[in-house]
């Protein structure tokens, strides 16, 4: 799979975790607040920048990888270019987002937390994103999309498919 | 003192013991699953929940203190229907493959189905499904037996201080596995075993190597060895329901020769071979005053752990192959040699209380021309499978003794297998080979007794040596920190892997957490060894006269040559992790 | 020790403020701001208040903000300002914005119409007409306070929201901020705080209702030097917003009850344990943070009276059970959010084995007010064992999606009927869910229910922490009661056995129901399951995972028994089972239904009466909504 370019154009992996040493002191409870800094940048968390935490913090990689995979935030994959997150919080699901995730599911062939072979999508299921009012929603990259539809959803897809659009 | 009551009995224990501990001392037993005394005390299996009278939901008894009046109920039908469900759902994700589970018999879930008559499983649904990690070539891992009470991720992680496990995922699909799900054999891990002895089930075990020997046993043209380490013998014997502490040393060379191994050699002897080198090493290096402190070498995952983790101090480590080791290579070579056999043909099989010797033996260093010194490794417990399975009623069997002429050894010998055993047999050796004489003082009370960490300043021949013996790794990591950072000077340095040395090793039957939280398992075991040494007619392993003869004849003097070439190894550097980054 | 971002706006001196300096803003912003709640006010100015919630920002209120902004420079319109403000409430009519002090209410603003309302408004003072808001009932609404949803509302833990800029601590001020602080440091001592706090009656808001006096007695009196005050802001209750609502709107009434909080039961620093989910919050939370900083309000020395407090944000990342106080002790400490038994409680063994006071955002956020009134005047809003307010995340099949603050005691009818308008699409209200995956349902029966903690406790569900969803008569609660153990199972830390093993063997059962698989002894299963689980798990979320599957049984006994037995699905949500019909006697063969089945389903022509060809139909239901004369059904 294709990794995804570090979008702060630093050259090397190392660089960024070696600014995070220099921002962190190294104690253990730092971890959670470094993981998240290391997820955003990737996007993933990769393998060497848990083994460079083990050593910085002085925490087993086993440890590391148990909290990497105890928080549904950090992902161990990259995610694909589009990320479609279809909120199944209790006032989504009561406006019918689970049809929205169904169609997703079925349209891509891959479950949540997965990636599409060409990197393109990946999809999730996420709690509640704050826009209620708008119920059922799914984002795209960040990106609200409210009063859902699986039409709606699927012209998304579409205009994805084809186009490939900035979102 | 704390006043309540349990099951209507009026109870007086210290303020913060635990309602299973007060109970306890009125006789009254609360089940544990995931308990595991100062080891594992977390509360997460939920077998041992009691009432409490005015308290909302169950009081966790394995963790939760006594307070003053509390009315505790320990069986009430609410708590036995909870314990009931708890257990179902337990074994609802749980392999019922018992027939076929090397742990059989010894299962503390299989002994709690038993007790509470689980004759169906109520909530059945999906079980987890995991590969079988059996990639090292010591544990084997069965996540599918597991029950996820995590006493081996205290045993690894607080304990050891290694972490090569812990829980990962989350909610049903919790697991206890390794940085990225990898073999423990691509891992941090240091083959010491501990989470093997912490285990209460079949998902941890040693990799088993019985059948290897059972093949060499059938083949005429094979000459089979067998030796002992000084550990065994005083744990052997509780696999067949004798009192822990057991000497059975005799017993087990009856039965080791019904086996059919054509000789039965005793470890002691190589454990000699070991303090000769050794105290002759630390003696040319204390003069020297050449990459002090020395440290002992004879614990493999001990060794391993240094190679991984202070791979700079490596040139501490004593050149010394481990006993079992040296003793092989000598009778591949001189044995061999003097009754004739063809090295080829000999299989040379050690029972250890040690599953990283499984791991040792098969190190490119530990050969000689293409020959292993040693073939097979079988701990304790594979031992007592093996006299099991050819249905020898071990308890009545007559003493034998060990074969001749490598059966000889000293009590120098025999406590190697507990934490200041080779420290002490090592001094006894070094005083006397650096004064020239043979002094009578050979006790060294200060580096004896369980505890993890022992320091001394000892005076032999005239001069003030500082040393330390520590036992279990994250007391290693103690002293090598100590060491590294220059704040303490010691000449001499003991490690041994397992909390309380190789009685304890991972390759020595296991105790079910109720024996471990009654009974001090290390103590007795130890005391066990110090009565051997104490019976014994030579002491000093220098005295033992078939090591002088074979020096004689064969090894010529302590670190020469030939003796550099068979008794003495080399380290390298190893990476914590080889996994793909 | 999370590094901070303390780039000051300028030197520290220049900007540290003396409390005179405070006092100053006070007087002075206050009467700058007086438009923002007098609509009578002395003012030649105009401020256009849009709303950043999340829900607005997700549907362009930046944009909106912009193009304000943009219009008004172009055409060099003075005496105008454009605002950011925290959440409104009514999310459903979102993007909003007010234009004060005339206090007009413009909803579901788009950004291209910033360019006519500032023609229209600002200009030409007329109203625009097309975007005022309408009520239900469809009246046009003059102002906020007409509207009915704000009607029955009593705000005080969203004071603020809507109100100011969040992101400027001297708005802030303006509206008595820090004055509680103030008055605590410089006259009450640590027990007097605490007094006043047992007074008011105040409970925890994060869901149990312990009261809050209390916590920080037992917290004040606790061994220990070191201490620290946490704020649980780890809201992870689907379908509840309100603690970011709070976060979002009005960050500084969080630090200030912290300090306050500090003060009382002698600790120097706080962590606030925030979800990574909630950027906007994250980000205004770090603002007032640095602003605090910049004032002198957080750090050494405040206010001159030798109290420090610092304040450090953690984030979380994304475990439900991170809400539980133990767990989230364990998340700030850097490992995985797995629970601690309890006893000992956080008070007397917290953060790093230290007595730590935890409190959930809402909680913090009526604590300067209730410093200010008095605990007589908090006292009497509400009921005798509840007192004060509760914010509830209004949502579900309900018109007024919102955030509403309405004193204990209001009965769930209200919220309902009253302030959230009804059941859309002609429906009828079926159950309402508070507590969320952790509580229960509500039915019909019980509509006339106060809502306070005993209350709700004593019909089975609970307060929680503020999310309410209400269902119409289309829900299925099998599926519903599926619907929250899924949720449990994925978000089960998996340390416990009965919640690991239990709740997972709970949703086997349901899906099993809902599948048509079930049966009798299935409910009886269930039951079993939930009793023990409840009572042996570790942490609040293993012990109040059955609690839906409890609820439903005790008032839709019914519709268990249909799916186990009948294999039935009344609500036809549950598609293996459910078979839609079309009642011919009803049908007037409009076509409605066949024009927007998805599949093609429907059969018949012109003015036919319909059929639906069960081979074809994937039970999406909705050709249920469609059908103006109730025809379809089972």
């Amino acid at each position: 799979m294709e990794e995804k370019k570090c979008e702060c154009n630093c050259q090397n992996k190392d660089a960024f975790m070696e600014k995070l040493f220099q921002e962190y002191k190294p104690v253990k409870d730092n971890l959670i607040s470094m993981l998240n800094e290391v997820q955003e940048h990737y996007g993933y968390v990769p393998m060497n920048c848990q083994k460079e935490l083990s050593n910085f913090l002085n925490i087993p990689m086993a440890e590391i990888y148990g909290v990497v995979t105890f928080y549904s935030r950090f992902t161990l994959k990259p995610k694909g270019k589009y990320n479609i997150a279809v909120c199944l919080g209790t006032a989504c699901y009561v406006k019918g987002s689970q049809k929205i995730m169904d169609r997703l599911k079925e349209r891509l062939k891959i479950e949540p937390g997965e990636t599409t072979q060409d990197g393109l999508f990946s999809i999730e299921e996420t709690r509640c994103v704050g826009a209620c009012g708008l119920a059922p929603v799914f984002t795209v990259n960040g990106e609200v999309y409210g009063k859902a539809t699986v039409k709606k959803l699927d012209e998304v897809l579409d205009e994805i498919i084809n186009n490939k659009p900035k979102i | 003192m704390v006043n309540l009551t349990i099951d209507n009995q009026k109870v007086t224990v210290p303020e913060g013991t635990t309602i299973l501990n007060a109970a306890k001392t009125v006789g009254i037993d609360i089940p544990t699953l995931c308990y595991l005394k100062e080891i594992n005390e977390v509360g997460d299996c939920r077998m041992c929940i009691v009432e409490v009278e005015g308290r909302k939901g169950f009081a966790t008894s394995c963790i939760q203190t006594v307070e003053e009046g509390m009315v505790v109920h320990t069986h009430t039908p609410n708590v036995l229907e909870a314990r009931h469900v708890i257990l179902d759902l337990i074994i609802s994700n749980h392999a019922k493959d018992c027939l076929t589970c090397t742990r059989s018999g010894n299962c503390e879930l299989q002994a709690l189905a038993t007790k509470f008559n689980v004759l169906s499983v109520e909530f059945p649904g999906e079980m987890s499904k995991h590969k079988v990690d059996d990639l090292s070539p010591s544990i084997v891992r069965d996540f599918n037996k597991c029950i996820l009470c995590r006493r081996c991720v205290a045993a690894c992680k607080n304990v050891q201080k290694i972490g090569a496990i812990d829980c990962i995922n989350r909610g049903f699909e919790s697991c206890i596995s390794t940085v990225g799900d990898h073999s423990l054999n691509d891992v941090n891990c240091t083959f010491c075993g501990q989470c093997i002895e912490a285990c209460p089930t079949g998902a941890l075990h040693e990799k088993e190597t019985i059948n290897d020997v059972w093949v060499k046993l059938k083949d005429p043209d094979t000459i089979v060895i067998v030796q002992t380490a000084p550990a065994v013998r005083v744990a052997l014997g509780e696999e067949f329901g004798m009192p822990i502490g057991t000497n059975v040393a005799g017993k087990m060379v009856t039965a080791l020769k019904r086996l059919g191994f054509d000789k039965v050699f005793d470890t002691n002897t190589g454990a000699d071979f070991t303090i000769v080198e050794e105290a002759n090493e630390f003696v040319e290096r204390f003069k020297n005053n050449d990459n002090l402190p020395m440290i002992t070498s004879c614990s493999p995952g001990w060794v391993k752990f240094i190679e991984m983790n202070y791979p700079d101090l490596l040139p501490h480590l004593s050149s010394c192959k481990s006993p079992h080791e040296m003793f092989g290579a000598v009778i591949k070579t001189y044995y061999a040699k003097k009754e004739n056999i063809a090295p080829s043909k000999i299989y040379m099989v050690s029972v250890m209380p040690c599953i990283a010797k499984k791991f040792e033996r098969q190190r490119p260093e530990m050969k000689e021309e293409d020959l292993y010194d040693v073939d097979n490794v079988i701990t304790t417990r594979e031992l007592a499978r093996m006299l099991k399975q050819a249905n020898i009623e071990f308890e009545k069997l007559e003493d034998s003794e060990f074969d001749s002429p490598m059966g000889e050894a000293t009590g120098a010998g025999a406590i190697f297998g507990v934490t200041g055993g080779v420290m002490e047999a090592a001094l006894r050796t070094a005083q006397d080979t650096l004064t020239g004489e043979d002094l009578p003082k050979i006790d060294f009370e200060q580096v004896r007794g369980t505890e993890g960490i022992k320091r001394a300043n000892i005076e032999i021949a005239g001069k003030e040596i500082s040393v330390v013996a520590a036992s279990g790794l994250a007391n290693a990591r103690e002293i090598l920190e100590e060491i590294k950072s220059g704040k303490a000077n010691y000449q001499f340095v003991e490690i041994m892997a397992c909390p309380g040395g190789c009685i304890m090793g991972g390759g020595q039957p296991i105790k079910s957490s109720k024996i471990q939280a009654e009974v001090d398992v290390k103590k007795l075991r130890g005391q066990a060894l110090y009565s051997i040494d104490e019976k014994s007619k030579i002491r000093k392993s220098h005295e033992n006269p078939v090591v002088r003869k074979i020096y004689e004849e064969y090894l010529e003097y302590p670190g020469s040559e030939i003796a550099e070439k068979l008794l003495h190894t080399t380290y390298t550097k190893r990476e914590k992790y080889n996994i793909p980054m | 020790m999370r590094r901070f971002d303390t780039s000051p706006k300028g030197s520290k001196e220049e900007i540290m403020k003396s409390l005179e300096e405070i006092h100053k803003i006070r007087v002075e912003k206050r009467k700058e701001l007086d438009l923002r709640v007098n609509t009578k006010a002395d003012t030649r100015e105009k401020h256009i208040l849009v709303c950043h919630g999340t829900g607005c920002t997700s549907s362009k209120s930046p944009e909106i903000l912009e193009n304000f902004r943009k219009i008004i420079k172009e055409k060099n319109i003075e005496n105008v300002r454009v605002i950011k403000t925290g959440c409104f409430g009514l999310c459903a009519k979102g993007p909003i914005v007010i234009i004060r002090p005339e206090d007009t209410f413009y909803a579901m603003v788009k950004p291209e119409d910033c360019e006519e309302i500032i023609q229209t408004h600002i200009i030409e003072g007329k109203r625009v007409e097309r975007l005022l808001c309408k009520d239900i009932d469809g009246k046009i609404v003059n102002s906020l306070d007409e509207l009915n949803f704000y009607k029955k509302q009593k705000r005080i833990a969203l004071k603020n929201c809507g109100v100011i800029n969040p992101e400027e601590i001297d708005e802030y001020i303006a509206f008595r901020g820090y004055e509680a602080l103030e008055r605590v440091l410089r006259e009450y001592t640590q027990d007097e705080v605490i007094d006043i706090i047992k007074q008011s009656g105040l409970r925890g808001r994060g869901g149990a209702g312990f009261p809050t006096g209390k916590k920080w007695e037992l917290t004040k009196n606790a061994e220990g030097e070191q201490k620290y005050v946490v704020c649980n802001a780890d809201e992870g209750d689907p379908g509840a917003f309100m603690d970011r609502s709070i976060l979002e709107g009005d960050p500084h009434s969080v630090l200030e009850a912290m300090e306050i909080a500090g003060y009382s039961i002698g600790a120097n620093q706080g962590y606030i344990y925030v979800r990574a989910e909630y950027p906007i919050a994250v980000k205004r939370l770090q603002i007032a943070i640095n602003e605090a900083r910049d004032y002198g309000i957080l750090g050494k020395n405040i206010f001159g009276t030798g109290f420090d407090f610092d304040i450090e944000i953690r984030l979380g990342a994304g475990a439900f059970v991170c809400g539980e106080e133990t767990a989230l002790l364990e998340s700030i400490e850097g490992k995985r959010g797995q629970p601690r038994v309890k006893p000992p409680y956080p008070a007397q063994h917290g953060l790093w084995g230290k007595p730590t006071l935890i409190n959930n955002v809402e909680t913090y956020a009526n604590i300067a007010q209730i410093i200010l009134n008095g605990s007589d005047w908090y006292s009497a809003i509400g009921t005798e064992n509840s007192k004060g307010t509760k914010v509830f995340a209004l949502g579900g099949n309900v018109n007024n999606i919102g955030l509403v603050e309405v004193p204990m005691g209001t009965t769930l009818r209200e919220i309902v009927y009253d302030i959230g308008g009804g059941i859309p699409n002609g429906r009828e209200f079926k159950a309402a869910q508070t507590g969320g995956p952790s509580g229960g349902c509500i039915p019909k029966e019980h509509l006339d229910t106060p809502i306070d903690y005993e209350s709700l406790k004593s019909i089975g569900s609970m307060m929680g922490s503020g999310g309410l969803i209400i269902m119409d008569d289309t829900k299925c609660m099998v599926s519903l009661a599926r619907f929250y153990l899924q949720f449990t199972v994925s978000e089960s830390c998996g340390k416990c056995t009965p919640c690991r093993i239990g709740t997972k063997r709970m949703l086997e059962i349901l899906e099993k129901l809902c599948a048509g698989e079930g049966d009798e002894l299935d409910i009886y299963k269930l039951e079993k399951l939930a009793v023990n689980i409840q009572k042996a798990s570790i942490c609040g979320l293993g012990q109040s995972a059955p609690n839906p599957v409890i609820s439903t049984l005790k008032y839709f006994r019914e519709e268990f028994r249909e799916h186990a037995i009948a294999k039935e699905c009344r609500a036809l949500e549950c598609k293996s089972i459910a078979n839609i019909v079309i009642d011919s006697d009803k049908c007037k063969g409009c076509g409605l239904c066949q024009k927007n089945c998805p599949v093609n389903a429907i059969e018949g022509e012109g003015r036919e009466k319909r059929v639906i060809n069960q081979d074809k139909c994937v039970k999406c239901g909705t050709c249920l909504t469609s059908c103006p004369f109730h025809a379809i059904g089972k």
